[in-house]
């Protein structure tokens, strides 16, 4: 599903790198990303998104390389292929829940909104436990709600790829596995693969395989080097 | 197309505060000069059209303006008075026909004109109800007059005092309606009609009250000789002219002498007009004769030469307001970077964006629009009321 090979990106200004020289990720799998705050976690995953644009290497997701991909190319790729659950959300305050979740349909074209994308959505958000709060602005949400409209949009357009970058960060123990169940059930509805980010390692045993940024070999100036673990 | 304009509404409603300061700023901006306009129009039309109507007033030495707006629009600035006998002389000079005018008291905040039968037929006024007035005490009401009182023949109106505080001043008098005119569409609409001698009764020039040699109350009299009686103050005057009161007024002295505040002169012809004009231009003359139009005219390009620099002022507000918009605009879309991030991230084109700021600005811009516009069209309705107000007075 995820192919990279010889990666390398740095932001243009600081001293961060990231330089992946070999990895893959199998279609269907469950993949928790743990390591520390700064490690590039974030990073990889605005890279697979296509958000990011590596400096070197290849990156193929579904047998389309990303990084050839024409800025056009990888914006049209990300929004048919992949869900990205935010680290901060990303919610427009000024929508309600519901049109949060459909924003997606509505600012592209590669998307089609129409009665039955609205009626998913309707059942995405219950089975959420945001199924009453459908017409509460999200600056009105609390910080586990917005999580989880957040995840309803990312899941809404039933991507091959799920991106989940701490996606169970703000919710109590029940809200986490409630929330797990629902990611790896659209993982197995979907025949989709799931990458996330967590910190969270009560949880990691229910993932079918993890990456440690820890393990990755440091190299000079604070590079970061990751490895299949 | 519609998502944008969806988007855009959803932020526009949220942030009503915001919307609501852009769509007043830009509403007034656009409103502003084109309300002038239409104000300056209308006043335009009101003023010129009665101001050519009337050839020419004859009126005190003063202010011309005050003495033409008092003449044909009953304005509340009464000029200096002259008198009867101004009337007299146009008369006697062949050339025009005078029409005396006492326009100087008000009665429910319409003014009281006294005047003649002649003033009806040279304005074209026609009684739509009831009758012409005939006898001391009568009057006529405007077609808007009689609106605003609801006022129909039969009914009475109290003329007003010229001051309250004026404890020995002269009393109300109770005039009694004959009739209704039809609607002109002019000042004459606004105003209450009498008798030049009713409006002298008003002032107190004339009179009614007990007859001295029927009563014998010693203490009603102060003097008493073959030819005349001297009344106290304690004499009961009439402040009604009824059928039985009517034949107890009466005038004092020679009524060449009572008060007009103008007399409007409709000559012959234009050779009998500018004759009657040379004889005012002596110095010695204490009255002076106008021609309404040129007054007008010059107030006319008084109030053109404030507008243009209402123009200008509100031209270099507009740029300012303008300027100040497109800094809001440029200042949120700063503030709405990590909005835009997001949106993007989502997956959507700069193009989208674009689209999404065009319809906030377009949702905006017609909101303004139609705001104006309302504001144009009541402006537009009430016109030649607020002209009145503003303008005439």
């Amino acid at each position: 599903m995820i192919t990279i090979r010889g990666l390398e990106f740095h932001y243009p200004t600081g001293e961060f790198n990231l330089n992946i020289p070999d990895f893959s990720v199998t279609k269907g799998s469950k993949v928790a990303v743990i390591g520390p705050s700064g490690s590039g976690k974030t990073t990889l995953l605005n890279l697979i998104a296509g958000i990011f644009t590596p400096l070197r290497g290849s990156l193929v997701v579904d047998a389309t390389t990303v990084s050839e991909l024409p800025d056009t190319g990888r914006r049209d790729f990300r929004v048919s292929n992949i869900g990205f659950v935010f680290q901060d959300f990303e919610l427009l305050y000024y929508l309600n829940v519901l049109d949060n979740i459909l924003h997606p349909y509505r600012i592209t074209n590669a998307l089609s909104l129409n009665r039955d994308v609205r009626s998913r959505a309707a059942v995405l958000a219950q089975q959420m436990g945001i199924g009453t709060m459908l017409k509460r602005h999200a600056s009105d949400l609390s910080h586990g709600e917005k999580q989880r409209a957040a995840i309803c949009r990312a899941l809404l357009p039933q991507p091959k790829l799920i991106l989940a970058d701490e996606a169970t960060g703000n919710l109590d123990p029940d809200n986490k596995s409630r929330i797990l169940d629902l990611l790896f059930q659209a993982v197995e509805d979907h025949d989709a693969t799931l990458l996330a980010v967590t910190h969270d390692y009560e949880l990691l045993k229910r993932f079918n395989r993890i990456i440690d940024f820890r393990d990755f070999q440091q190299t000079e100036h604070n590079c970061h080097q990751i490895q299949n673990v | 197309m519609f998502n944008s304009f969806y988007i855009a509404w959803k932020y526009i409603t949220y942030n009503k505060m915001k919307t609501a300061t852009l769509v007043a700023c830009i509403t007034l901006i656009s409103f502003l000069p084109m309300a002038l306009q239409l104000l300056l129009n209308e006043s335009e039309k009101q003023l010129m059209s009665r101001a050519v109507s009337t050839h020419l007033i004859v009126g005190a030495k003063g202010s011309a303006l005050d003495l033409v707006m008092n003449t044909i629009y009953f304005g509340d600035e009464v000029p200096e008075l002259i008198t009867m006998e101004a009337s007299g002389q146009i008369m006697e000079s062949g050339f025009a026909l005078p029409i005396p005018l006492y326009a100087r008291f008000k009665t429910r905040g319409s003014p009281i004109v006294g005047t003649n039968l002649d003033y009806f037929e040279f304005r074209d006024l026609q009684v739509a109800e009831g009758r012409q007035i005939a006898v001391l005490g009568d009057c006529v009401v405007g077609a808007k007059v009689s609106e605003r009182l609801d006022l129909n023949p039969g009914d009475s109106l109290v003329s007003s005092p010229e001051s309250l505080f004026d404890l020995a001043g002269i009393y109300p008098l109770k005039m009694k309606v004959v009739g209704v005119l039809e609607k002109s569409h002019t000042s004459d609409d606004l105003a209450v009609f009498v008798d030049l001698k009713t409006a002298w009764v008003i002032q107190g020039l004339g009179h009614g009250h007990q007859d001295l040699t029927q009563l014998n109350d010693p203490t009603l009299v102060l003097k008493k000789t073959e030819s005349n009686v001297a009344a106290t103050a304690k004499l009961y005057h009439y402040q009604e002219i009824t059928k039985n009161t009517i034949d107890s007024f009466h005038f004092h002295g020679d009524l060449s002498a009572y008060p007009v505040t103008a007399v409007i002169v409709v000559p012959q012809d234009s050779k009998s007009g500018t004759l009657l004009q040379g004889r005012y231009l002596q110095k010695e003359e204490i009255h002076q004769i106008v021609k309404p139009q040129e007054v007008i005219e010059g107030l006319l390009q008084n109030i053109f030469r404030i507008k243009n620099v209402l123009d200008t002022v509100i031209s270099v507000v507009a740029i300012a307001t303008i300027m100040a918009i497109v800094l809001v605009f440029a200042l949120s879309l700063r503030l709405r970077q990590r909005e835009i991030q997001t949106i993007f991230k989502l997956g959507c084109r700069k193009a989208t964006v674009v689209r999404l700021v065009s319809a906030e600005i377009f949702i905006i811009v017609l909101t303004s629009g139609v705001l104006c516009g309302a504001m144009i069209f009541l402006v537009n309705s009430y016109s030649h009321e607020l002209v009145r107000r503003l303008v005439i007075r």
